[in-house]
């Protein structure tokens, strides 16, 4: 198993980050040491062993659908970097062309 | 246990307070005059409150004079900084939250606010709890107070070495890895993790959510007791918050553990394990028995996989919650982006730290197509091996005894620059996470250099009750919980 500087650009682009090639060269070099070290868990027999996603054994809580107290959009905006009237604002998404 | 007021602790304050011998005004007036005096050196703190301690104290003494104080009523306390405080600025330790100010609270700072308590200010921590030595936050390390050269442990690192250097009375920390019992250990202090489920995460900033708990870090056994009654408890805002009476935890602290079954794992006492913290381990599990407890050796045999568990499950949970950070509804955001890729990458980049980054690339490595199966998917059977490893051992016995962590605290700077080798530093409070047990760490001696080595006791799921018994009755027994860092 050899985690290549290629792997982990492709990794960093699903992560929606990015890397200087001094970055790069040093997460290649830890992942590749971390992984590895992981490896001893294919020694495990895990054969028919069902997955846990939970510590405690929880199904979906429901609740009903009723109206309560929430935040104001003024409050829900106060943080944004961006706002403008009742929106967040971004970047352009779309190309005009 | 002290004669200042800012030495004591809740229980202590809190007979005085019922007396009228002490105003709740003193008592916070005590403590922000301690934090004048030592944090500099310390640095526990990202933020104080000073201003909202104090008039968060003259409310309590009106309460006390109206005749209605809770046992957190007029005590100060510090708060982890990923606990989100209405109107008070919560930044993870990381740089894309430096300037959030959360629009509400987190159900457990709700349930302290409505006991009366006072809050000192928010405590530093690993960036987003990722790191077990506090250097991590972007806002610069805790130092430990028994020496200021080693690391407090983390994450929750700010909150332990805040009570350890009496900057504040107790402290709310959080537990994903042993966030809470590690630190406690390092700083010598009382840490407890509860059960998965106990407590309500809401408003606590998301690391891994199927491990993340809040629990107390405080002077005592006794305080821990009282903090847990105040924060645990069913929360509809909370999908994994379990629906169970919360019993009055103090009540458990009866002094006797005669009969009690102490479980001792052979696979926590192995090589690596450094002989001063093994022997105060032992002569601990000694003095247990000695009043009365049964030691039966059990096995925990899946221990050795732990740490490669935990740290798929755990970035893989955090690649997800963490992908929320994209400079849109909150948080930081990059000057100048060409579109919003670009603005989306460039202020996840720019602002997360190295190590947060680390976890993300590990977790995003773990769940992405090709290598699910044989990362994410195969830690998640051996994580139900090693809960099942936690299921047979309690048929025999009714506590786990183990050491917190394999020394006692490290030099700032000696490990930061090899994450495998602080992951591997994990390997005794990870299991009891992954198992979603409660687990609380209690001084139990000191290193030769003079640092605190701390004990671990580990329950059966919502058995804080006997974890808490027996605690508290090896503390009455010992004096280490109130021997207190020279920092003069």
């Amino acid at each position: 198993m050899n985690i290549t500087r290629k792997d982990v650009e492709h990794v960093a682009s699903l992560a929606r980050l990015q890397f200087s090639p001094d970055e790069l060269d040093l997460y290649t070099q830890q992942l590749n040491s971390i992984l590895n070290h992981f490896q001893k868990l294919q020694n495990v027999d895990t054969t028919d062993v069902p997955s846990s996603t939970h510590a405690v054994d929880v199904n979906n809580a429901f609740r009903e659908d009723t109206a309560g107290p929430s935040l104001t959009t003024e409050e829900s905006l106060k943080n944004a970097p961006e706002a403008e009237q009742t929106c967040f604002k971004v970047p352009k998404i779309i190309e005009v062309g | 246990m002290g004669t200042e007021l800012y030495q004591m602790t809740i229980h202590e304050l809190r007979d005085l307070l019922q007396q009228k011998t002490v105003s709740a005004r003193e008592i916070t007036e005590s403590v922000f005059q301690r934090i004048g005096a030592v944090e500099e050196r310390v640095h526990a703190y990202i933020s104080l409150t000073q201003d909202l301690a104090m008039e968060q104290a003259r409310a309590a003494d009106k309460r006390i004079a109206g005749g209605n104080a809770s046992a957190l009523t007029g005590i100060p306390l510090g708060i982890k900084d990923i606990l989100c405080t209405a109107g008070i600025n919560t930044t993870c330790g990381s740089k894309i939250l430096e300037r959030f100010v959360p629009p509400y609270d987190a159900t457990v700072i709700e349930k302290i606010k409505t006991a009366g308590a006072v809050f000192t200010g928010k405590t530093g921590m690993d960036e987003f709890a990722m790191g077990s030595s506090n250097e991590t936050s972007c806002f610069g390390a805790v130092c430990n107070p028994w020496d200021l050269d080693h690391v407090p442990g983390g994450s929750s690192g700010g909150s332990a070495a805040a009570v350890a250097a009496d900057e504040c009375i107790a402290a709310l920390g959080t537990d994903t890895g042993g966030s809470i019992r590690q630190p406690a250990s390092y700083c010598g202090v009382v840490g407890l993790k509860p059960t998965y489920g106990r407590v309500s995460r809401y408003g606590l900033i998301a690391y891994a959510s199927s491990l993340d708990q809040v629990g107390p870090i405080t002077k005592d056994v006794e305080d821990a007791a009282i903090l847990l009654n105040a924060i645990s408890g069913h929360d509809a805002k909370d999908s994994t918050s379990i629906n169970r009476p919360v019993p009055d935890y103090c009540k458990a602290l009866t002094r006797d553990i005669s009969g009690l079954r102490l479980g001792v794992p052979k696979e926590y006492f192995v090589e690596g394990l450094d002989p001063e913290v093994e022997k105060a381990v032992r002569d601990a599990i000694a003095e247990l028995e000695k009043q009365g407890a049964r030691i039966v050796d059990i096995s925990l045999p899946h221990t050795d996989y732990a740490v490669a568990v935990y740290y798929l499950i755990a970035p893989a949970e955090a690649g997800s919650n963490l992908a929320r950070y994209d400079g849109v509804k909150y948080g930081y955001r990059t000057d100048g982006a060409a579109d919003l890729k670009d603005m989306y990458v460039r202020s996840r980049s720019e602002g997360f730290g190295t190590e947060v980054k680390r976890r993300i690339m590990i977790g995003t490595y773990a769940l992405s197509a090709g290598y699910y199966d044989a990362y994410y998917k195969k830690a998640s059977q051996v994580r139900t091996l090693i809960r099942r490893d936690f299921t047979d051992a309690f048929k025999e016995c009714d506590l786990i005894v183990t050491p917190v962590a394999p020394a006692p605290a490290f030099k700032l700077g000696e490990k930061i620059n090899d994450p495998l080798s602080m992951y591997l530093l994990d390997i005794f409070t990870i299991p009891v996470n992954l198992a979603g047990l409660p687990g609380i760490s209690l001084p139990c001696g000191y290193s030769s250099s003079g640092l605190p080595i701390g004990l671990q006791i580990v329950g059966n799921v919502f058995a804080e009750e006997t974890m808490l018994r027996c605690a508290h009755a090896y503390e009455q027994h010992t004096r280490w919980h109130v021997q207190k860092p020279d920092l003069s």
